[in-house]
């Protein structure tokens, strides 16, 4: 135990050190966070705001924004469902193979987003995959169109309700759903009068970051889509192509729709958080 | 359960299956190629520095939040999610514009190995904040100031006390931002310019390799990923509760 009585006799020292730190925090923060997102969008209005305006509303922007709506409002709500009933299941059910399913859940978070995109081409592929021709020939074609980005977004965005729901579920018990059950409520009415509704600001929660997820995929999306402009063009896909064909204006303009996207889930998992710690 | 497989676990055994396609010979041809060891060797050691710096700026960052008091606090924190929210191409974009050819302050990081750290940093910098966070928030500032009335230094109370309590919190979210670090690929794609033995990244190179049809050896880099990436959670989580427990 070696003593500073330095310290001690020099108290003024210690807001300096405060200050450096937050000196330090905030400017590791502005370099790699705040400046550069400022300047995505001066970028995307240098050439004024009609032509930021026309860059995303061209045919295949629009096209682009569209693709990424089909993604969302297919893919959150099959994860939502999915997400609460895996919730419950590893909560109030006792099974073999809980805690696999429980780590299970997970393994999305841990692929990168490119091997999630071959798996799925490995499997639902016309050439390669295990099912494809069995799709094919029923006239179905999953990769290079829609239903394989959707699944690579379904498969990218799979934990997030389930993460959120269950730590809720643990919290709130079973004595609600027991007396519910015991004044002859049965496991529906249990369910849908009970259950969900102490669990609703965990699955909002869960469904707000499911559809960041989903707008926001890129690599395993990329993969499946096979890239065709006006076609398979996703939101961010279209960021990149327009990048690549040195269209600086329409990357920074469609960046900014999807930053404003962003920043609108940060605002609303602030709306949701403190509710959901009140339960 | 057959929601899960369908959409996950299928396709991943698929990975698996195809890796082994050619036998095992095939396997450790693809995967120890000069270029697909390159690629894997950036991947970790970018990582690797990814998660230093984080564990610092992440400790950082997280004790001016919960200790510190300046207007515009509420504001940051809310901005810390931001990574997390933002698209990982647009995160590249955003990088792009800052450091890269047409930076306003004229550093150019552009194609650079220093690039790649750099989106690795911002797409994993909630990792290490979010979990320290809540366990500063919970830490009892007594036993801090009984260690400084027994005359120990600001240095000496935050190596004894805060940092030992911490460690289970900065171990749990650096393992967090090291398997996505591991698997990054969309904020890579424009800022690093993908070139081959220099700043290609192992998720860029399974990439290229999908795209050149070479199904074999995509799939057996992928499958080294992914085993690191699981290895890496796992030892990660088992130093988080060593460290747990040996604090009780």
């Amino acid at each position: 135990m070696r003593s500073k009585p330095s310290v001690r006799t020099r108290p003024s020292r210690v807001p300096t050190a405060r200050l450096a730190l937050r000196f330090l925090a905030l400017g590791y923060l502005a370099l790699l966070l705040g400046i550069p997102v400022v300047l995505v969008f001066i970028n995307a209005f240098q050439d004024g705001v009609a032509a930021a305006w026309n860059a995303v509303t061209t045919p295949e922007a629009q096209h682009a924004f569209y693709l990424t709506m089909v993604m969302v409002v297919v893919a959150v709500p099959l994860n939502t469902i999915f997400g609460v009933l895996c919730a419950l299941a590893v909560v109030r059910q006792r099974f073999r193979g809980r805690a696999l399913l429980n780590a299970m859940v997970d393994l999305p978070f841990a692929v990168s987003p490119v091997v999630v995109g071959l798996a799925l081409l490995l499997v639902y592929g016309r050439r390669d995959g295990w099912v494809g021709e069995w799709f094919a020939e029923r006239g179905i074609q999953v990769i290079f169109s829609t239903p394989g980005m959707i699944l690579a977004t379904m498969f990218v965005s799979l934990p997030f309700v389930v993460r959120e729901v269950i730590p809720v579920l643990r919290e709130i018990g079973t004595e609600q759903e027991q007396a519910a059950a015991t004044l002859g409520a049965g496991a529906f009415q249990t369910f849908f009068r009970v259950t969900l509704p102490a669990v609703r600001w965990g699955v909002a929660y869960g469904v707000v970051l499911t559809t960041a997820r989903a707008l926001g995929e890129f690599g395993a999306v990329s993969v499946v889509s096979g890239k065709l402009s006006g076609r398979t063009e996703t939101a961010t896909l279209f960021v990149e192509n327009r990048f690549q064909r040195f269209d600086a204006t329409g990357a920074y303009a469609a960046s900014v729709v999807l930053a404003l996207l962003a920043l609108a889930t940060l605002l609303a998992m602030n709306l949701i958080k403190p509710k959901e710690a009140r339960g | 359960m057959a929601y899960l497989s369908i959409v996950a676990l299928i396709p991943l055994a698929a990975v698996l299956f195809k890796s082994l396609d050619g036998g095992l010979d095939s396997f450790w041809t693809a995967v120890s190629s000069d270029q697909a060891v390159a690629a894997l060797r950036l991947t970790l050691i970018t990582s690797v520095i990814v998660v230093l710096i984080n564990a610092v700026a992440g400790t950082l960052i997280a004790w001016v939040l919960v200790r510190d008091e300046f207007p515009g606090k509420g504001f940051v924190n809310s901005l810390i999610d931001l990574p997390f929210a933002l698209p990982t191409i647009v995160a590249g974009l955003t990088l792009l514009a800052f450091y890269g050819p047409d930076s306003p302050v004229g550093v150019n990081l552009a194609f650079t190995k220093v690039s790649v750290v750099v989106a690795l940093l911002f797409v994993t910098l909630p990792f290490v904040v979010r979990a320290v966070q809540p366990v500063l928030l919970e830490l009892d500032t007594e036993m801090e100031e009984a260690a400084e009335s027994l005359g120990a230094g600001k240095a000496t109370v935050f190596r004894r006390i805060i940092l030992p309590n911490l460690a289970p919190a900065i171990l749990a979210g650096g393992g967090l931002a090291f398997a996505r670090a591991v698997g990054e690929f969309g904020s890579l794609v424009l800022i690093t310019g993908n070139i081959p033995f220099d700043t290609q990244a192992a998720s860029v190179f399974i990439f290229a390799q999908v795209e050149s049809d070479n199904p074999i050896g995509a799939s057996a880099v992928s499958v080294v990923l992914l085993v690191i990436a699981l290895l890496v959670l796992l030892f990660f989580g088992w130093l988080s509760k060593r460290a747990l427990r040996h604090e009780e």
